[in-house]
């Protein structure tokens, strides 16, 4: 075991919790930990690129494509998000509070070296394309994360 | 001759977890045994730079807090 490396999963797209894990992640590698964060099911929505598009896509990958957020700037609330006016109000105290903005963490946590994962199975069944992800993102499965969390000193599931 | 070098960061107005990540990343760029000095507004960094320092065994030399400005001084190890 290696006090020195962190995984976390990122499950949920809801915008708290993705801040949570970012805020998190990057702490960590400011500390000097190897991190790992491992994008599956809803969480693999904060990997999409707004600008990408990607080809090939079935009906119903289409249909899901349109009723998940697309990308970080997307993401709802876990609560209090009142069809979308919560996440604006929370950008809007963030801004005026200096906290740093998701896509500027995301920036930063790759700057910073963390290894970002995305879920190979949860892509397929969610119909999400490799082209469709910002870029830096590898693609892994399970075990890809058993063999970095066996390794490391802290685990966590967002 | 070793020549040991100063810095200055300046992360006032900061939120959590900027503050450590300026730290980290000038810390990278010093040399061992050089001195880098940071100024904080976030009330969190009095603990963080402490619990920052003793996992990344780099040396707090001071930590004074006045008016609303925590001032931390660590060594490079």
């Amino acid at each position: 075991m290696r006090e020195d490396k962190k995984t976390i999963i990122v499950f949920s797209n809801d915008m708290d919790k993705v801040m949570a894990a970012f805020v998190i992640a990057t702490g960590a590698a400011a500390m000097g930990d190897e991190v790992t964060m491992f994008f599956t099911f809803w969480g693999l929505n904060v990997l999409r690129d707004a600008k990408k598009k990607a080809s090939g896509k079935s009906f119903l990958e289409r249909m899901f494509g349109v009723m998940m957020p697309k990308g970080v700037e997307k993401l709802p609330l876990s609560k209090m998000n009142f069809l979308g006016i919560g996440p604006r109000l929370m950008k809007y105290m963030m801004r005026k509070k200096n906290v740093m903005m998701l896509p500027e963490m995301i920036k930063q946590a790759q700057e910073l070296g963390i290894k970002m994962v995305a879920c190979s199975m949860s892509m397929d069944v969610m119909g999400i394309k490799k082209d469709e992800l910002i870029d830096g993102v590898e693609i892994g499965g399970v075990a890809t994360y058993l063999g970095e969390a066996s390794e490391a000193g802290v685990n966590l599931f967002i | 001759m070793l020549k040991l070098a100063e810095y200055f960061v300046d992360a006032k107005g900061l939120q959590c977890p900027g503050p450590i990540t300026q730290l980290f990343k000038q810390m990278k760029e010093a040399q061992s045994g050089d001195i880098v000095t940071i100024e904080v507004t976030d009330p969190a960094f009095k603990r963080d730079v402490e619990s920052w320092c003793k996992k990344t065994k780099n040396e707090l030399l001071s930590l004074e807090e006045s008016n609303g400005v925590i001032r931390a001084k660590i060594k490079k190890a």
